[in-house]
């Protein structure tokens, strides 16, 4: 069978079975379990209509349940178990990954990140949002900035691996050190720096994401508050700094916070060029690096994320929230 | 003191001309309203002067010094803006302070400064409120008072009252005039649609249409002797009646012979050549009197709109000509569909020809 007659069929069952459902549903409820008849038929209608909305909700609670609720507290049950799931061992997985250095390591080197990475892609978006916003070929620097959001995460990697490389023809890096008469090296190497180097990767996508967003933003702000303070007498800067950023506030944290949710749930950057090597292992990847050998540890490591991850997120959607209000 | 000269300015943007021309000298301490249609370029005018659109022709001095390149900020003006532009993250205490802040002056007189104007405006009470914490004509009056603590030669108002409500108008445009009245000596200059604002405020009026200004005068130098035709109908509402005509009688008293029949007599002088000159006369609906003798117009009224202390009489039009409209005192519900002869005082009478008025020449 094709896949597109495949797609086709998925559909039509997809949106004839929601049909069919809430047909179905509405019929047995009316008909069968509180039909309009027999000694109190005003009773009934009352009580199917108060079912009814359960009826429609049914659904999307159910895959709401299966697909949200459902793996929260499946991985935490996991998580109290050994490698192969057959016995329990309480916190053990948490008790040894206290223990572990490098799972020490992977909680600092994820501190860092969250440090660096939302506050660099943001403040420069914001820069490049700014400065491509009255120039006539503001937008083509704008695409250009924004591509690399719609480069996966590994192929970005490979991108900066190339840029990385050790070898000078290869390595821009390396060239430009060659060409300074210096020893070539190999920047993911070099400790703690290295995982700087890292980060350059994640801010080099996400720059484009904060841009995008910060700029409609900048464009929202009322035109007459930047006269008058054009009139008031500020200069480029106190504009900038006094006028346009505060009135963009709620949307900079949005971003900021939106960033810091994907720094920690990010692997594949540090999966595809250390390996978590060289002291550059971080929360997600620790975690790529147990699971299949031991689930028990892998899903108490991403108990720990997600449990870092909740107040950001929660502050994030008050941000959000508040902004459409 | 500030005086300004405006000499042959003129707007365009790239091929398409906005204002032409324009020659307007502004004394020191006089308030200045710009009225006209709307897009008749009178805000962009006024933004020409706060330095926000640049000027492409002529000049524009303040106080005798060429202000076309110099920045806003250092032109000596300030600028109350229609949609208020109060920085939205700053309390109404930050807002008046901004711009001394910008100039680094001293805590203690920017303090004294932002008293002084809130005490005059009424906002002491809200001074560390935000914005959106306050009403419509509360905004308003930030907005002055972020103009006034600067204290400059020039205040420029862009259409101040377009966003408040009726009641609100009234009460803010007396507070305006009685700003002005506090400050003899500093120059206004206030762009309105509203002619009841401009025949109010103003010491004069600059009435601006087709690029160009119509007529710059005093309110009733308008209002008694419009310059031409497109004044004579701007100012005053319902807009003044034109009835065409052919001239039969000129001198001192200038007879002329209307086309519907009536005879119009003017105190406006003619000379013997403009005999037989094909004219208009304006005659405003308030001017008009019932009459038994000689009439101007006689028609039979269509619509009666009594406001209380005056009744409106519109008349039936005839063949796409704007109806003829009397202003009466008193109420004349009785007047519907019966026929009225209308007279008006010589003196009244208003000579128009080529959309010129024969007063003027």
């Amino acid at each position: 069978m094709s896949p597109i007659l495949q797609g086709l069929i998925t559909i039509a069952l997809g949106v004839g079975g929601c049909v069919a459902y809430f047909y179905a549903a509405n019929i047995v409820l009316d008909k069968v379990i509180f039909p309009p008849s027999g000694k109190d038929p005003g009773r009934n209608i009352n009580r199917a209509n108060m079912v009814r909305p359960w009826l429609f909700l049914f659904p999307a609670i159910f895959a709401l349940g299966l697909y949200l609720a459902y793996p929260v507290v499946g991985s935490f049950w996991r998580s109290l178990f050994n490698r192969d799931g057959g016995t329990f061992v309480g916190l053990g997985n948490y008790e040894r990954l206290a223990m572990d250095p490098s799972f020490r390591q992977a909680v600092f080197n994820n501190f860092l990140w969250v440090l660096v990475v939302p506050a660099l892609a943001t403040f420069l978006g914001l820069l490049a949002a700014q400065l491509t916003d009255r120039i006539k070929w503001g937008n083509i620097a704008k695409s250009l900035i924004f591509m690399p959001m719609a480069i996966s995460f590994v192929g970005a990697s490979l991108i900066w691996k190339f840029v990385y490389a050790v070898n000078p023809d290869i390595g821009m890096i390396n060239a430009i050190r060659v060409a300074f008469h210096m020893q070539p090296l190999d920047p993911l190497q070099v400790p703690f720096w290295n995982n700087f180097f890292l980060m350059v990767i994640l801010i080099w996508i996400q720059t484009g994401f904060a841009m995008v967003i910060l700029s409609a933003a900048l464009r929202g702000i009322p035109e007459e508050t930047i006269e008058a303070a054009v009139l008031d007498g500020a200069n480029p800067f106190q504009l900038f700094f006094k006028i346009k950023v505060p009135q963009i506030m709620p949307t900079i944290v949005v971003v900021w916070t939106t960033i810091t949710i994907l720094v920690l749930k990010v692997f594949d950057i540090v999966y595809a060029t250390t390996g978590g090597n060289f002291g550059t292992q971080i929360l997600p990847s620790y975690m790529m690096q147990y699971m299949f050998r031991d689930d028990g540890r892998a899903t108490a490591v991403a108990f720990v994320i997600m449990i870092i991850v909740l107040p950001v997120m929660i502050w994030n959607i008050i941000q959000a929230r508040r902004e459409t209000r | 003191m500030a005086e300004l000269k405006l000499e042959n300015v003129a707007k365009s943007y790239g091929e398409v001309s906005v204002l032409e021309n324009i020659n307007l000298d502004i004394k020191a301490g006089e308030l200045i309203v710009f009225v006209g249609p709307s897009g008749c370029g009178k805000s962009t005018l006024l933004r020409m002067i706060a330095g926000l659109e640049k000027i492409t022709g002529g000049t524009l001095e303040i106080d005798g010094v060429r202000m076309n390149d110099v920045p806003p900020s250092n032109r000596g003006i300030a600028m109350v803006f229609q949609s208020y532009a109060l920085y939205p993250h700053m309390t109404v205490r930050d807002n008046m302070a901004f711009a001394l802040k910008i100039a680094k002056q001293s805590k203690e007189e920017i303090d004294a400064a932002v008293n002084k104007a809130a005490d005059m405006l009424q906002l002491t009470d809200y001074l560390d409120r935000l914005p959106k914490a306050l009403s419509g004509g509360q905004r308003q009056r930030v907005a002055i008072g972020r103009a006034i603590v600067r204290d400059p030669k020039v205040y420029l108002f862009d259409e101040p009252l377009s966003n408040l409500d009726a009641a609100l108008r009234v009460a803010t445009r007396i507070e305006i005039a009685q700003l002005k009245e506090a400050m003899p000596d500093r120059t206004m200059i206030y762009v309105t649609h509203d002619q009841v604002e401009a025949m109010t405020l103003a010491t004069r009026i600059v009435v601006l249409a087709n690029k160009g200004i119509a007529q710059v005068g005093t309110p009733l130098e308008l209002y008694e002797q419009p310059r031409n035709e497109f004044v004579a109908q701007f100012i005053g509402s319902p807009a003044m009646n034109l009835l065409s005509g052919e001239i039969t009688e000129t001198g001192e008293m200038t007879t002329v012979k209307l086309d519907g029949g009536g005879i119009a007599r003017s105190t406006i002088p003619t000379r013997p050549e403009d005999l037989s000159r094909r004219v208009k006369i304006g005659v405003r609906p308030e001017d008009f009197v019932p009459t038994e003798d000689a009439a101007i117009y006689t028609g039979r009224v269509d619509i009666v709109e009594a406001l209380g202390e005056v009744t409106l009489l519109y008349f039936e039009a005839e063949g796409g000509h704007d109806p003829i409209i009397a202003k009466l005192p008193g109420i004349h519900h009785d007047r519907r569909y019966t026929e009225i002869s209308l007279g008006a005082d010589p003196s009244k009478v208003h000579l128009f020809a080529d959309g010129q008025s024969l007063l003027y020449r």
